[in-house]
């Protein structure tokens, strides 16, 4: 049986899986991080999404032997030791922008990867389109474009200076 | 998903020979389509072949040619500047496969390897003429694709990078199914100083064509209204609960002509 080992929130494992193994499964089944979600199981609805040295990744189209020797970041690495939150989960709080909360750990885990991979700002169009790889079934986005917006200048320790 | 075993070669010769050796290996590249065949129980391979560590990913831009390797992600094509302004409707193609994270590890080779009818990148590659380079041999775009999820490689034969020739002007514009994000019609549109070549990609039983009428009258006078009145046969296009063949032909002329509008 294949070993893998990646690096999972800052902490290393090396867990034996079958070559078949989801990424989502290793996380949820063997290092019991149960908060990134497998909402359609078919690449569509983001409720998945981890980032995989640095970039959101659908987690349940990435075979768990792929990710040997990566760096991992999911839902349950954000907030500090103390339970601070991290600015987007903060933003989404603030702003309301869940309801059922199923969608909630892909949606933090694309947005943060949006907010970081535009530093020269970002405009509500390109959330939106930045979203579009995320469905949610309660809040109708709007909320949500809200609070990434809300959470860009937190963690740029910037003004967002709309481009529209 | 059926078990595999689970190989990651670091030299294409090493994948070559696993896959060449074995009808019932396949090759992984970004896996996003291929994982969801697996995990349909689509497909069941003894061996699964990643490409992940061949070094076959990497974009080099000439003032002629870009060259794409085969493990370059779409996102990589989508952000590149240097191949938004050689071609620009190869950018604007790439920012539009699936979403963001199927960008992220989606790729041109595995794209190409698969050949969908209704992927996006054939289209590209058709009507730049690109040549696609193999472990072995250089295929031409015309000679390389061969009907739907059909091409000219053979078994084990890897596809290391793909050539475009940097047109004068290009476009690409599609009609994606708002759920799957796939073209239920794709225009592509390159003008070169030898003429103008039109491939459309979503709408064919036997998956992307080149479409002569409309390359002929672009090649004398490159403006939407030289293609207006030629009407597309609606004879072997495809026919589902998206769109009919009929709307698909309507399509294919009004995605034509915008794409015609905005080439640059």
């Amino acid at each position: 049986m294949p070993h893998v080992t990646l690096t999972v929130n800052g902490k290393s494992h090396t867990v034996d899986v079958e070559a078949r193994t989801l990424l989502v499964e290793l996380l949820r089944e063997k290092l019991a991080l149960t908060g990134t979600h497998v909402g359609c199981d078919t690449s569509q609805c983001g409720a998945c999404v981890v980032h995989v040295d640095g970039t959101s990744v659908k987690s349940c189209t990435m075979l768990a032997v792929q990710a040997d020797g990566a760096d991992v970041l999911t839902i349950e690495g954000l907030a500090a030791a103390d339970g601070t939150l991290h600015p987007m989960q903060e933003a989404f709080r603030e702003h309301h922008a869940l309801q059922c909360g199923f969608c909630t750990p892909g949606m933090v885990m694309s947005a943060i990867d949006l907010v970081m991979s535009h530093p020269q700002g970002l405009t509500e169009a390109e959330i939106r389109h930045g979203l579009e790889g995320n469905l949610c079934r309660c809040t109708g986005y709007h909320n949500i474009v809200k609070a990434i917006a809300a959470a860009w200048p937190v963690m740029h320790g910037r003004e967002l200076v709309a481009a529209e | 998903m059926y078990d595999f075993t689970y190989e990651k070669p670091t030299e294409i010769a090493s994948a070559t020979a696993i896959l060449g050796k074995d009808d019932e290996a396949k090759a992984l590249a970004g896996g996003q389509t291929f994982i969801p065949v697996l995990k349909q129980r689509l497909n069941k391979p003894t061996v699964v072949v990643d490409l992940a560590k061949l070094g076959l990913s990497g974009i080099t831009v000439t003032p002629t040619t870009v060259t794409i390797g085969a493990m370059t992600t779409h996102a990589a094509v989508a952000d590149s500047a240097e191949v938004a302004h050689a071609i620009p409707g190869l950018a604007h193609l790439a920012s539009m496969i699936g979403d963001w994270q199927v960008r992220h590890r989606g790729t041109i080779g595995g794209s190409l390897a698969n050949n969908d009818p209704s992927a996006c990148y054939p289209a590209a590659v058709l009507a730049l003429g690109a040549t696609i380079t193999t472990d072995r041999r250089s295929i031409s775009a015309d000679d390389y694709f061969q009907g739907m999820f059909t091409t000219a490689l053979e078994q084990g034969e890897l596809i290391t990078s793909v050539t475009f020739p940097v047109p004068v002007a290009s476009s690409y514009l599609k009609f994606k199914n708002p759920a799957s994000r796939y073209a239920m019609v794709g225009v592509f549109i390159a003008k070169f100083d030898t003429g103008v070549r039109v491939a459309v990609t979503g709408a064919s039983q036997s998956g992307v064509f080149r479409h002569t009428a409309f390359e002929a009258a672009l090649s004398t006078n490159f403006t939407a209204d030289a293609i207006a009145k030629i009407a597309t046969p609606a004879d072997g296009l495809n026919s589902d609960i998206h769109a009919s063949a009929d709307y698909r032909a309507h399509l294919i002329g009004v995605m034509a002509r915008r794409a015609v509008a905005a080439a640059k």
